[in-house]
């Protein structure tokens, strides 16, 4: 077994480390509570401590099973949040075409590329060549009825949860000197940093939040952000070992990653009052849709990858 | 021999079931009863000929069992494949639709209510191509009502379907269909046709799920 393995592992069993305690401490209050009670608030804490055993669980065996195992998790999770994006959007049937040719060629060709890290063609595909030749495919149709809407909707689908989230497995492609085959390990610091930090800003704002950031859109304050920041900050000088960036490097990583999803998240809030839905989806228990639990990470994703490769990629 | 086909027709459903759920995400919404074993007339909008097995798939197995969609006999026995499917598989009720063919449909469907079996049916009688929600209603369900006034009739709305595979597309589009279910009714006593008929198109209406785009 090699380090790389070594170290996912001991991510891996950490995190399991951690659920064990959030589902010890569950059981504990619910056993604390007299039988037939109701309490909301805990059903819908053990059913995410839940999702997570499985999310952790599915992330790790994607990592240890190397490229491959990535880019089918990924992959399978654009599909799940393009699927939840497009129920939502403006469509005709003139777009039926456009839109399974997203669904069956353009998904599955970006991961491709991204597998065979041809770098210059998956940051182009999507924003260029879809941006250009879907809408023709619309257009063929002639059908012009909210035509602008429909393919600037299809085409945000398609950035978000294509091209943003095969940004995550696109970390495998970066050459940093001296990391080499480690780069699996950028993926792992990514969504722990992203995805604790979410939990830790909704509980800071439960707790110490008063002052609302976009007041009618989400429950977000500034309180709870800064403190969510600043846990992303301590989570990353922890795991600066798993990465090429030095203590101080890493520390500035996540507070960038963290404060894009956490305004990413924000974004999503705005799309979902829109629409009026509360979730995107119901597929994971207790938590909503594929969006609803990738959203920061979606968001995050792009920047932190051109981060990476504008200071560290010789 | 039979066991064979039976056999076949276990697996081919499955499959169908599987197809669906991978493809769709599709998801029933229990909104006015509970997926307990209960004779009921499921009656749903028809905007595609994937409703019928939206709904099939997303029953529990034990009301799955028990359940036979009413479809067109010239739709399900036009070539061998269908003929395997329809009845086989869904278990259908065919009744022949063509007014010159005296095949008396309802005679079929109190047959199998009779019988025990829950139905899946379509009041509107042909898919809807139209942007109204719902096209009128046939007197088919009021009948059903009238003569056997223990079973419940459930509004039965499939959200979606009509873009997921739209009539002249070939590949499904992978949407999120939700199959919702509303409180049963009944034909009250002295209610008229027209008014039973009102209601139930409008309690199945209700049940569409309101996106803003």
């Amino acid at each position: 077994m090699n380090e790389t393995t070594n170290d996912i592992l001991l991510l891996t069993f950490g995190s399991f480390g951690i659920l064990i305690a959030l589902t010890f401490i569950g059981e504990v209050l619910r056993a604390r509570e007299p039988a037939n009670f109701d309490n909301p608030i805990l059903d819908t804490y053990m059913t995410r401590v839940q999702s997570w055993w499985g999310m952790v669980t599915f992330i790790g065996i994607a990592l240890i099973s190397g490229k491959i195992g990535v880019m089918i998790l990924f992959a399978f999770a654009s599909f799940a949040a393009l699927r939840e994006f497009l129920t939502l959007t403006t469509k005709a049937q003139a777009d039926h075409m456009s839109l399974a040719l997203a669904f069956f060629v353009v998904l599955p060709l970006q991961y491709i590329f991204v597998a065979m890290e041809w770098s210059g063609l998956y940051s182009v595909f999507i924003p260029v060549y879809a941006f250009l030749l879907l809408p023709i495919v619309s257009a063929l149709r002639g059908n012009s009825e909210r035509f602008l809407i429909r393919v600037a909707e299809t085409q945000w689908g398609l950035m978000i949860a294509v091209f943003c989230v095969s940004h995550v497995p696109a970390l495998m492609a970066l050459d940093i000197e001296g990391y080499g085959e480690r780069s699996v390990l950028l993926i792992a610091f990514l969504v722990m940093v992203v995805q604790f930090a979410d939990l830790l800003e909704y509980f800071f704002g439960r707790r110490i939040g008063r002052t609302k950031i976009a007041p009618g859109l989400s429950p977000k304050t500034w309180e709870g952000l800064i403190c969510g920041v600043g846990c992303a900050v301590l989570i990353g000088a922890i795991l600066s070992w798993i990465t090429p960036f030095g203590m101080f490097g890493a520390m500035g990583m996540a507070a960038a990653a963290s404060l894009v999803g956490m305004f990413g998240n924000l974004v999503f809030a705005a799309i979902k009052r829109d629409r009026g839905v509360k979730d995107w989806s119901h597929l994971i228990p207790g938590q909503g849709g594929f969006v609803d639990q990738l959203d920061s990470v979606i968001f995050a994703a792009p920047i932190f990858y051109h981060l990476t490769r504008f200071f560290y990629v010789s | 021999m039979k066991f064979l086909r039976q056999f076949a027709a276990r697996i081919v459903g499955q499959s169908i079931r599987i197809f669906a759920r991978a493809v769709t995400a599709v998801r029933a919404d229990w909104q006015g009863i509970e997926p307990t074993p209960k004779q009921r007339v499921y009656f749903a909008n028809h905007t595609s000929n994937g409703d019928m097995p939206m709904i099939w798939s997303v029953l529990p197995p034990s009301l799955r069992r028990n359940v036979r969609p009413v479809a067109a006999a010239d739709y399900w026995l036009k070539n061998k494949l269908r003929a395997f499917v329809g009845p086989e598989v869904f278990n259908c009720v065919l009744v022949d639709r063509r007014p010159e063919v005296k095949d008396k449909p309802m005679d079929k469907i109190i047959a199998a209510l009779d019988e025990g079996s829950s139905l899946i049916i379509f009041p509107e009688g042909n898919r809807n191509m139209t942007e109204d929600p719902l096209l009128p209603f046939k007197a088919g369900l009021y009948n059903m009502g009238v003569a056997r006034p223990d079973v419940d009739l459930v509004p039965t709305w499939v959200a979606n379907l009509n873009t997921i595979m739209p009539k002249g597309e070939v590949i499904p589009l992978p949407l999120i269909c939700t199959v919702t279910f509303g409180a049963p009714l009944h034909v009250e006593d002295g209610e008229s046709k027209d008014d039973f008929l009102k209601r139930a198109s409008d309690a199945l209406a209700a049940l569409a799920p309101e996106v803003r785009t």
